[in-house]
């Protein structure tokens, strides 16, 4: 089977030096370390928001990056869905536009918002559909961007700490959220956190990270039936 | 008093631009309804709607051409890593920096079909561009494009990268970033140096006199109005309706502006 991500790059950022090489499998990984390990460093990278300086990246068996023969696949290219620490969801666009941009897979305006009002309806955000970015609450905008991150049918999604900026009873319950509705998408993902106990809860396997080095790969063990996705009590309450 | 600043705030930006445009029309209308009450005791009336209509055509031409062009090539200056982007800003400001009546001179220079290069645009072209509405308008937009520069370049550094990376990770071609982020993000911005430019041509001189020549009927803005005025024997009078239609018009770019920010 092919691995949905394998890499191996190294890049320099002034004293810091990141040289990492791993494989990801379907189903959720997630990369583990301190902070300033070189993990969102190792996400940009594999997005193409930046380059390597020497090694190769493929995405579901395609080479994304190679900088021997100076492969550089765009961001746009690449078909990755991406969930940032704080979202950055659209500002000036309501929550179901948000999602709809990132709907590939249909053309029209009334096709598109409808994938994206099911996706919303499946992170449990359908109430929110109308509402700006700026008038929801760190749990909500993150259910968004959830919904966004998927919505265009990537082959692989990043989540960049989405649950960091947010308070401890809002993450545990986003938690079972993201992870059921990821693995019912059947989408592989990659998730950066420095919390143990996310890493633990959310990842199949658990890749470690010490200042930019692998240091270790855990499995972790799960029941067969992964988590039906967790509804939010209320759309429009605080979460 | 309390439930009117209630609903004043509650009105969203559709329909704060709706109500701008509204008092706009009004403001003309009443302009033009003032002018024709007056059309009666004053014979001036001819002699000072050609200019205000001059000057509002000129004013949105200049207003799109330099508010097309000024975001454009903003953006490219934003945006573009290349040398020498700082110094390209400086020369699309000269405008700002050189006496009117010397941008003028450059506009001649330029334009009029006597030049080599006015010569071929005329030859291309088939037009003449200096001394007619064609040489206010290009007067008008020179004067108008280096706020519509500097406003978008400025806004359009102020958007925030990571926003725009977020939309290349959902597949937006970069024409669509830009047309879809990036631009709606700088709007205030953008809408300012629009507002500012405008205001800019409709009150444009210097330039407007070399390049147009302040021929009655034919290209006298309001601006030249104003102080042809001063020669005529009624002057006072001419002077107030003039006035007060450049304080209409401003009044409507000033509101336009604001709705659109």
């Amino acid at each position: 089977m092919t691995p949905a991500l394998e890499l191996a790059v190294a890049r320099r950022i002034g004293e810091f030096e990141l040289d990492v090489a791993f494989t990801v499998e379907p189903g959720m990984s997630v990369l583990f370390g301190p902070s300033g390990a070189g993990k969102s460093l190792t996400l940009a990278l594999i997005a193409g928001l930046m380059r390597p300086d020497a090694g190769t990246i493929a995405i579901n068996g395609q080479v994304v990056t190679d900088c021997a023969s100076r492969t550089y696949v765009t961001t746009q290219k690449r078909r990755i869905g991406m969930v940032f620490q704080d979202g950055l969801l659209l500002p000036h666009r309501s929550a179901l536009d948000n999602v709809a941009l990132a709907v590939r897979q249909a053309n029209g305006r009334r096709a598109r918002r409808a994938i994206a009002r099911s996706w919303l309806e499946r992170v449990g955000a359908e109430g929110l559909a109308d509402r700006r970015p700026g008038s929801l609450s760190g749990g909500q905008r993150q259910r968004v961007a959830l919904a966004r991150g998927l919505a265009g049918e990537p082959t692989l999604v990043l989540l960049d700490e989405p649950l960091s900026a947010l308070d401890s009873a809002v993450r545990r319950e986003l938690r079972k959220l993201i992870r059921g509705v990821i693995i019912s998408s059947g989408v592989p993902a990659l998730l950066v956190t420095h919390d143990a106990e996310e890493a633990e809860e959310l990842g199949d396997v658990v890749i470690v990270y010490d200042h930019g080095r692998v240091t270790g790969t855990q499995l972790v063990e799960r029941p067969a039936r992964p988590e039906p996705p967790q509804r939010a009590p209320e759309s429009t309450g605080p979460v | 008093m309390k439930r009117e600043h209630k609903t004043a705030r509650d009105l969203d930006k559709k329909q704060k631009a709706a109500v701008a445009s509204v008092v706009v029309l009004l403001g003309f209308g009443l302009g033009f309804g003032a002018a024709h009450l007056l059309k009666g005791y004053i014979a001036y009336w001819e002699i000072v709607s050609g200019p205000f209509l001059l000057s509002l055509r000129v004013t949105l031409a200049a207003g799109v051409i330099a508010g097309t062009t000024g975001v454009a090539s903003g953006y490219v200056l934003a945006k573009g890593r290349f040398p020498g982007r700082d110094l390209l800003e400086t020369i699309g400001s000269l405008p700002i920096i050189l006496p009117p009546t010397v941008v003028g001179y450059y506009l001649l220079e330029v334009l009029s079909p006597g030049t080599r290069t006015g010569g071929f645009l005329t030859r291309v072209t088939g037009h003449v561009f200096v001394y007619n509405a064609w040489g206010c308008t290009i007067a008008a937009t020179v004067a108008a494009y280096p706020f519509c520069l500097r406003a978008a370049r400025t806004a359009i550094e102020g958007v925030d990268p990571l926003l725009e990376q977020a939309a290349r990770t959902m597949g937006l071609p970069n024409w669509r970033v830009a047309l879809q982020v990036t631009l709606p993000l700088a709007r205030r911005g953008i809408a300012a140096g629009l507002t500012i430019g405008c205001a800019r041509a409709l009150g444009e001189y210097g330039a407007t006199l070399m390049v147009g020549g302040d021929i009655n009927g034919k290209t006298r803005t309001l601006s030249l109005a104003v102080l042809d005025s001063f020669t005529t024997s009624e002057r006072d009078t001419m002077l107030l309706i003039l006035v007060l239609m450049a304080v209409i018009a401003m009044t409507g770019v000033g509101l336009l502006g604001r709705s659109r920010a």
